[in-house]
């Protein structure tokens, strides 16, 4: 396997969804490439550091006053 | 209503981040936060049940979402369907690792303006792609309906911003060498 055969298929191998034998393709190739391994790892890192910070957080105040808008005017059929 | 009222609370703060990832601006995200689910409570009816309520309620936000971009861009194409043709994001080019934990060299503040930042830099589709798959959590073939996009061009759009997001990452926090700050 190449490496860009190896970066083709990088998102299923970070998704869990490969067959078992591209699987383990890819995991040989990885034994012998760093290139590869680092790859795979900073963007698994990538895709956690995005999961785990809020980036737009909607403030209380925001959202209470966005609720009884949205709430009012159902109300009234919208 | 007081079911409306909950879903209301469920899904107001998802529904804001798409809104902010596509227009960029708060007060438009605000305004798509109120009209989605206005227009989602009208159309009750016509919801068929058949695909989540959570993807039908994110579609009308992305298309919500995209009008009020295009008012403010008048002129400018915009459109979550071009196909962007980068260099970047094919073969990486930054092969430098990374230290560990690399977030704890940034207060909360400084790391949180490092991600906006570096999300804003790419194009439409990729930001929405990854945003809606990897951050919210969607399937490619939600995402795919959400966005009215092809399973194959989800799946190009996430790689390519996968790469390029980690790319630009690097910048922040690759490994130091010895003497570097």
């Amino acid at each position: 396997m190449t490496c860009t055969e190896f970066i083709a298929k990088l998102d299923e191998l970070i998704d869990g969804s490969l067959a078992s034998e591209v699987r383990t393709h890819m995991e040989e190739h990885l034994r012998g490439c760093d290139h590869c391994e680092v790859t795979l790892n900073t963007t698994r890192k990538t895709i956690e550091i995005y999961r785990s910070n809020e980036l737009y957080e909607l403030p209380t105040s925001v959202r209470d006053r966005l609720h009884a808008a949205i709430m009012a005017r159902c109300k009234k059929g919208c | 209503m007081q079911a409306f009222e909950t879903l209301v609370r469920k899904y107001d703060r998802q529904i804001f981040r798409i809104a902010q990832h596509i227009t960029q601006n708060r007060e438009d995200a605000q305004d798509v936060v109120q009209d989605a689910f206005l227009k989602a409570y009208e159309k009750l009816d016509q919801f068929q049940g058949n695909s989540k309520f959570y993807t039908w309620l994110v579609r009308i936000a992305v298309n919500e979402s995209l009008m009020r971009l295009r008012k403010r861009r008048t002129g400018k194409m915009v459109s979550i369907d071009e196909d962007v043709e980068t260099e970047e994001g094919s073969v990486p080019r930054d092969l430098a690792d990374w230290s560990p934990n690399p977030e704890q060299n940034y207060t909360q503040t400084e790391l949180a303006e490092i991600l906006r930042k570096t999300i804003q830099g790419l194009p439409l589709g990729f930001r929405v792609v990854f945003q809606l798959r990897d951050v919210e959590g969607m399937s490619t073939e939600e995402t795919a309906e959400t966005l009215g996009l092809s399973v194959p061009a989800v799946k190009s759009r996430l790689l390519r911003a996968r790469l390029q997001l980690r790319e630009r990452l690097s910048r922040y926090f690759r490994r130091k060498k010895a003497g570097e700050r």
